[in-house]
């Protein structure tokens, strides 16, 4: 009753309040960081040196990007699985441009033909986001079709461009390749002689991304539309939000990153194959609910997602170190990993609103003995 | 006044939902929109927001009464009409203070300082037990009803239309929002509160206008109207003079055995409740739509989740928990809403017959199709169901009839106990009284059956024993003598005060 007539609530005496966005977050980050000191205690070697995270940074820039894209499209309730076949299709035109055999004949320098990659990257990744988006936030179609068809009509398309791996190699890609070298951050190899933690351009990208999009979803009208849209599209629109705009951007952005991760890439791997990046969508999903979004829209962040990256990426290192070397070992792995996650974040959301864990716990345990 | 709406008709292709009303809202006051299914009130509220376009009649808006054009919600918004509706619709995923400000600010960019200080100020002010970073969906449903409306308050609005609002909330969470809306008032919004909860109604507003049928029946001030002629109103019924057809009840005792009696029963949709049926009987639930009529049957059925209460059949304790069992235990269901519920449309009207049948016996003891035919047949005969053929599909039948044909699949399960929810709606008066006479016929028989229906006297004519129910609870039992218009009438309106 003193709620009522009380005219002020007890306002700050309380802990703040927090939403699922950064309680999600915080459990994965908090589960990464666990698991990375336990593989510290248990397995030493590797896992102390800093290079051994840069390592995982390196070889993932590309996934960190997509990820960040898939999130942004899973906040708003929505889906792209078009993103690994658009990496693997701008990593193809941008391997061939390098190369030369995009356009031949064309005296072009160096400098000339990143640019141009890069533009064509950007280029495709925008083609993808915009007829994709457009398909599902103007016709309404399933989100989950039209990226399907989008992801075989990207891996479709690199064969048709070439039939045959194609190959960048060097002074070109030695640019490209540059590596920062991080002094200080350095380990001692087996001579003793300190080797500077290295850490590739793409890593540089990809965390740029992570910062552009973090500012996008919590700073920008644009970002926290795609929150509304994803908690409720009926209350979006009622809210005064042009739901049909906001889809389409976020198929947009997602298309967009899709692009930029192929070159990211292509300066990893130097290389255009068809089956480059094969099931990284699958991967990026993996590592957006790892990192706290809900597959249901409304809730989820990049950084969690970021993390999301690494757990997944130190679960399989962790698998190797342990000696279960064979691939089917990490499947099942971030199977049993993404099972886990969900269920968590399922309990721990339930249990919100609801008197808390605590009291929810003991209902569960007072029925069972009851 | 704030608002005024002057001869104001909507007609839909076969229906007049409105005719000729006015209503008017004055600055500062509460005035209860009322009526039954098919008055008009969601129409009304309706072209007021623009969802529907008028098609005759003026709206006049503000202190000075300037006539505005509402064509779209953004017309009424703009006009300073805010409508707050019964389903909540905010984002439960986000903050509350993002859910005040979201979809209204200017620029690119947030500011969230700026926005949880505003809104920390105004729920302050109005008395909302929130904070602003608390995500709204760990929020009551009172206190998400409350951000919606203090939305809307900030948004300047002058009228603020409460469709529903205290429909999902319990006691006191209704008392919060009742505090709300007095201070609201106070500050000179005007509020049409929509609602089916009488009491509710005598406890906050100060006028009453009632719609019945798509037409103005009257505007009252609360204190003049007394709870009884309100109800009469709505129902469209005179108090005085009706006592005449009042002979209904007296039909011989029921057999004094109890076939179905139930302790406390409750589900996720009803409140707990007592309630028994002896073998042979006919009775009925009555009351106002959302009383908690269907509630209570479903509950009885299993058709919600039961939340608790005890039930026996034949004296001997069952457990009811869904459908399923109700049937086994010889309960059968006629929902109110048959297309949604009932009938499936593309399967001919043999199929629709014995498919309740078909369940009960389990899908791996097929009716053979010669058995099917002769059920149907049977059936489509002793109830005199117009169709073409058994092969014709239910959705070319008249509504009467596809009722009918849902009575011959229950029929054809023999239950003991045969609960019908509104079988008359919508049919023609011939074949209401053919369903009627049906029910009476059965219950000859030995059967027992539970009657709703909207009309009182086609409840008079069928039941020996009424439930009355006002705001989800029994209010009160007739039988016998008491079994007249004006005794269920004051019955649910609470003791005639």
């Amino acid at each position: 009753m003193s709620m009522i007539s009380g005219k002020k609530p007890a306002v700050g005496k309380k802990r703040e309040p927090i939403t699922d966005t950064i309680l999600l977050m915080s459990i994965t980050i908090g589960i990464f960081l666990a698991m990375y000191v336990v593989a510290m205690l248990a397995f030493g070697g590797g896992f102390l040196k800093p290079q051994q995270i840069f390592d995982m940074l390196n070889e993932n820039a590309f996934l960190i990007i997509i990820s960040c894209g898939l999130t942004v499209v899973m906040i708003t309730g929505s889906i792209d699985i078009s993103v690994g076949g658009v990496t693997a299709l701008v990593a193809m035109v941008g391997v061939m441009t390098l190369n030369g055999s995009m356009f031949p004949g064309a005296e072009l320098s160096d400098g000339m033909r990143i640019f141009i990659a890069a533009l064509m990257a950007i280029g495709i990744g925008l083609a993808f986001g915009a007829v994709q988006g457009a398909l599902i936030a103007f016709l309404e179609i399933q989100p989950f079709i039209v990226t399907l068809a989008g992801m075989f009509f990207a891996r479709g398309m690199i064969t048709i461009i070439s039939v045959q791996p194609q190959k960048a190699t060097g002074d070109i890609m030695a640019v490209l390749q540059r590596r920062l070298e991080i002094p200080w951050l350095g380990s001692p190899n087996k001579k003793g002689v300190m080797i500077p933690a290295k850490i590739e351009i793409g890593v540089i990208i990809a965390l740029a991304v992570v910062a552009v999009i973090f500012v996008l979803l919590r700073w920008m009208k644009l970002g926290r539309g795609f929150y509304a849209v994803g908690g409720n599209q009926q209350s979006a629109l009622m809210l005064g939000i042009n739901v049909r705009r906001t889809r389409f951007m976020a198929h947009l952005i997602s298309g967009l990153l899709a692009g930029i991760a192929g070159f990211v890439f292509m300066m990893h791997t130097g290389a255009g194959n068809a089956t480059n990046a094969t099931a990284s969508e699958m991967n990026a999903i993996a590592s957006s609910i790892i990192g706290g979004t809900l597959l249901t829209g409304g809730v989820g962040n990049v950084i969690g997602t970021f993390f999301g990256v690494l757990t997944l990426t130190t679960i399989k290192s962790i698998v190797v170190t342990s000696g279960l070397r064979e691939p089917w070992w990490q499947s099942i792995t971030t199977g049993a990993m993404l099972c886990f996650f969900i269920l968590l974040q399922s309990v721990v959301l339930s249990s919100r609103g609801k008197g808390g864990l605590r009291a929810r716990m003991k209902a569960w345990t007072g029925k069972k003995t009851g | 006044m704030i608002l005024s709406m002057r001869g104001i008709c909507k007609a839909f292709p076969g229906v007049r939902a409105l005719q000729d009303v006015d209503f008017t809202l004055r600055k500062g006051e509460i005035h209860a929109l009322m009526g039954e299914n098919g008055a008009g009130k969601s129409t009304l509220i309706k072209v007021l927001t623009g969802v529907y376009t008028k098609d005759a009649g003026e709206i006049l808006i503000g202190e000075d009464q300037l006539p505005v054009s509402i064509r779209s919600p953004q017309d009424a918004q703009n006009a300073g009409i805010s409508t707050v509706y019964q389903e909540i619709t905010l984002c439960p995923n986000l903050t509350v203070a993002e859910n005040m400000f979201i979809g209204r600010e200017k620029g690119a960019g947030v500011n969230w300082k700026e926005r949880e200080r505003k809104t920390g100020e105004l729920l302050e002010s109005l008395g909302i037990p929130a904070r602003p970073r608390q995500q709204l969906g760990n929020c009551s449903l009172a206190v998400q009803q409350m951000v919606a409306i203090a939305r809307a308050v900030d948004m300047e609005c002058r009228v603020l239309i409460l469709d529903e609002p205290t429909s999902s909330l319990d006691e006191k969470e209704v008392e919060m929002l009742f505090s709300l809306m007095r201070d609201l008032k106070a500050r000179g919004v005007g509020i049409i509160f929509v609602t089916h909860f009488l009491e509710q109604v005598y406890a906050v507003s100060d006028r009453i206008t009632v719609l019945r049928n798509g037409e103005l029946v009257g505007e009252f001030p609360v204190e003049k109207l007394p709870q009884v002629e309100l109800v009469a109103m709505m129902m469209g019924k005179e108090l005085e003079g009706l006592n005449v057809m009042g002979k209904a009840g007296e039909r011989a005792a029921d057999s004094s055995e109890t076939l179905y009696e139930a302790h406390g029963l409750s589900s996720t949709a009803s409140r707990p409740f007592d309630f028994h049926i002896a073998k042979g009987e006919v009775n009925g639930f009555t009351g106002l739509l959302g009383s908690g009529r269907s509630e209570s049957v479903r509950a009885i059925f299993g058709a919600d989740r039961v939340t608790g209460g005890k039930v026996t059949m034949n004296g001997k304790p069952v457990k009811i928990s869904s459908p399923a069992d109700a049937m086994k235990q010889g309960i059968a269901y006629l929902p109110e809403d048959r297309k949604r519920d009932g009938i499936i449309a593309d399967l001919s009207v043999r199929e629709n017959i014995i498919l309740a049948l078909q369940v009960m016996k389990g899908f791996f003891h097929p009716i053979s199709r010669a058995e099917a035919e002769k059920f149907a047949d049977e059936y489509i005969k002793a109830l005199e169901i117009k169709t073409a053929s058994q092969d014709a599909p239910i959705k070319s039948l008249s509504g009467g009839n596809q009722q009918k044909v849902i009575l011959a699949r229950w029929l054809l399960t023999h239950p003991q106990y045969l609960i019908l929810d509104e079988p008359t709606r919508g049919i023609d008066v011939g074949t209401k009284t053919e369903i009627q006479r049906l029910v009476l016929k059965l219950s000859e028989e030995g059967m027992s059956v539970t009657f709703i229906s909207s009309e009182i006297e086609e409840m008079l004519r069928t039941c020996s024993r009424l439930i009355v129910m006002r705001d989800r609870n029994i209010v009160g039992e007739l039988t016998g003598d008491e079994l007249t218009q004006d005794h269920v009438m004051y019955t649910i309106a609470g003791g005639g005060d």
